[in-house]
C-alpha cells in the first residue's frame, strides 16, 4: 500500500510521521512527475487552500488527481484538504476538486485567536481531541454523505463514498485513530 | 506547554513549505494571495523604504492594518517595535494573526524582549544564531525566522544567520547529556531546551528564513539550508514584475530541489530590486535585539 501526500505547502511532514509510525509506505507530491507511479491513497494536508489551489492549477495536478479521485481513489482531506475537497462554500471560497457534496465555511471560527481545542466523538472511533487552526467546518452536507463528528453545533468530520475530511488536525493530536479510519477505507 | 502556545505553535506548521509576503495596501496585499502567498505581513513601508527614509519606525495604523485584513483570507501578520509590548496588546486587540516582534523597526526597548508568554496572539521573531533563537522561544516566541538583513536584497545574512542556527544545532546533537548543562549556560538558555534541540535535531518551533531573499534562486538556497519557508520584504514589491517574481518564489519554494523547474521559473521575471551589498550599508538591522 502506497499513499500519496500533498506536499505543495503546509503540514504534510505530520501526515508522513502519521503514515511512518502505522508502517505505512507514503510519498510527497509536489509536481506531475511524483505521481506517474501507481499508488492507492491520497491525502490533501492542512495548510493554506488558496496557496494549494493556486500550485495543484500551476503545477498542472488538479485535472489528474481529479480524475483520481472521481474514479474512486480513497482521498484524506485535513482543514485545508477538506477545503480542496468541498463543492461549495459559503461567503469566499473558490471550489477546487470539487468532489465532495459539502457546503464549507472558510474561516468559520475566526482568526487566529479563535483557534482551539476540543474533545468529540467521532463515528467508529470514539472521543477523541481534536485540534482546529483558522479552521473551517461544514455547514451542510448533501444526501450521500455520512456526518462523523459534530463539536458546537457543527459539521467538523465526514465522509461519502471514499473521501473523508475533517476540519481538525488528527495529524498535530496523539493517536492514530483517524488514519487508521482512513486506512481502513483502503482495505 | 498550555494550550495557547501549541496551537500558536500549530498555525506555524500550517504555514511550512509557503512563503510570507510584505505588503502596504489592500492592492498588494490581494496581488500577494494571487501569488500564492500564505499570509502576508501588513507593514506601512517596505523595510528598504524604512532604510531609505531612516528616522524612527513604528507599528503601522491599525486602520490600515484592517484593510488588509479585510481585503484577504490567509493570516494576516504585523510588526511591533523589539520590547514594545503595548503595540503588541494594540495588534492583539485587532486579532491579528501573528506579531512579528521585528528588528526592522526601531527598537523600543535596548535590554528586555516582550513576554511574549503574557500574549494570546502568537510570536515570530528573528534570530542570528541558534542561542538567539532558544531565547526568544524561551519568552514564548511561536516561531522563528532568521534576521538577514532587510531591505538590502543581498541574501549573505540570512545564509550566514541560518548557517549558524543548523550548525549550533548539529553542535548540540553531537553532545554528552552532561555537556548541556554548560552548553545551555553559554547559549545564556534553560536546559530543557538545549536538551529539546538535542534530541530532536532541531528548533522546537517552525523556522523560517528571511531578509535579502529577492529570487526563486535565493529561496531554493535557504530551503536547501534548512529554512522551513521563507518570508519575502522588499524582493516583491520593489522588483519590476511583483506578481510573476511572487508567484516564482512560490513555486522554487515547493520544489526547490528541483533545479531545472527553478531555472525556468527564473526566466523572464523583470527588474530584481537594485539591492545594496552588506559593506554598503551603515544600519545593521540585524544587529538590534540579542
Amino acid at each position: 500500500m502506497r499513499i500519496g501526500v500533498l506536499a505543495l505547502q503546509g503540514a504534510f511532514a505530520e501526515h508522513i510521521k502519521k503514515l511512518d509510525e502505522l508502517d505505512v509506505e507514503s510519498f510527497e507530491i509536489r509536481q506531475l512527475g511524483d505521481i506517474k507511479k501507481p499508488f492507492d491513497g491520497l491525502i490533501l494536508p492542512g495548510g493554506e487552500s488558496t496557496v494549494m489551489g493556486k500550485l495543484l492549477r500551476d503545477l498542472e495536478l488538479l485535472e489528474p488527481l481529479k480524475a483520481l479521485i472521481c474514479d474512486g481513489m480513497p482521498v484524506f482531506g485535513t482543514c485545508a484538504g477538506l477545503l480542496l475537497l468541498a463543492k461549495d462554500f459559503s461567503g469566499e471560497g473558490t471550489p477546487v476538486f470539487s468532489s465532495m457534496d459539502i457546503k464549507a465555511r472558510r474561516n468559520a471560527y475566526g482568526r487566529q485567536l479563535g483557534s482551539f481545542c476540543a474533545n468529540a466523538d467521532f463515528l467508529g472511533v470514539g472521543n477523541i481531541q481534536m485540534t482546529f487552526i483558522r479552521a473551517p467546518y461544514i455547514e451542510s452536507a448533501g444526501a450521500d454523505v455520512t456526518v462523523l463528528s459534530e463539536t458546537g453545533g457543527h459539521i467538523v468530520a465526514a465522509t461519502q463514498g471514499k473521501q473523508l475530511v475533517t476540519a481538525f488536525h488528527p495529524e498535530l493530536n496523539e493517536g492514530h485513530g483517524i488514519h487508521k479510519y482512513f486506512l481502513e477505507e483502503l482495505r | 506547554m498550555n494550550e495557547r502556545y501549541e496551537l500558536n505553535k500549530n498555525l506555524a506548521q500550517m504555514l511550512k513549505g509557503g512563503v510570507i509576503m510584505d505588503v502596504t495596501t489592500p492592492e498588494q496585499a490581494a496581488i500577494a494571495e494571487r501569488a500564492g502567498a500564505c499570509a502576508v505581513m501588513a507593514l506601512e513601508r517596505i523595510p528598504a523604504d524604512i532604510r531609505a527614509a531612516g528616522g524612527v519606525s513604528r507599528m503601522s495604523d491599525p486602520l490600515m492594518i484592517r484593510g488588509i485584513q479585510e481585503t484577504v483570507t490567509i493570516p494576516v501578520m504585523a510588526k511591533c517595535r523589539i520590547g514594545h509590548f503595548a503595540e503588541a496588546q494594540i495588534l492583539e486587540a485587532i486579532e491579528i494573526d501573528y506579531i512579528d516582534e521585528s528588528e526592522v523597526l526601531s527598537p523600543a526597548d535596548d535590554k528586555y524582549h516582550i513576554d511574549k508568554s503574557k500574549f494570546a496572539v502568537p510570536f515570530v521573531c528573528g534570530a542570528k544564531d541558534l542561542g538567539e533563537a532558544l531565547r526568544r522561544i524561551n519568552e514564548g516566541a511561536s516561531m522563528i525566522r532568521t534576521k538577514g538583513e532587510p531591505g538590502t536584497g543581498d541574501i549573505v545574512q540570512a545564509v550566514r544567520h541560518m548557517r549558524m542556527m543548523q550548525s549550533g544545532i548539529r553542535r548540540l546533537t553531537s553532545m554528552r547529556e552532561d555537556e548541556l548543562y554548560d552548553a545551555a549556560k553559554e547559549l545564556q538558555i534553560p536546559y530543557d531546551l538545549a536538551l529539546y534541540v538535542r534530541e530532536n535535531g532541531k528548533l522546537p518551533v517552525v523556522n523560517f528564513a528571511a531578509g535579502g531573499i529577492a529570487t526563486p534562486a535565493d529561496a531554493a538556497l535557504m530551503m536547501q539550508l534548512g529554512a522551513e519557508g521563507v518570508f519575502v520584504g522588499s524582493g516583491i514589491f520593489k522588483s519590476g514584475n511583483p506578481e510573476k517574481r511572487a508567484s516564482a518564489i512560490v513555486k522554487a519554494v515547493t520544489n526547490y530541489n528541483d533545479s531545472k523547474l527553478v531555472a525556468k521559473l527564473s526566466e523572464d521575471l523583470g527588474e530584481a530590486m537594485v539591492g545594496i551589498n552588506e559593506g554598503e550599508i551603515t544600519l545593521l538591522m540585524a544587529e538590534r535585539g540579542k
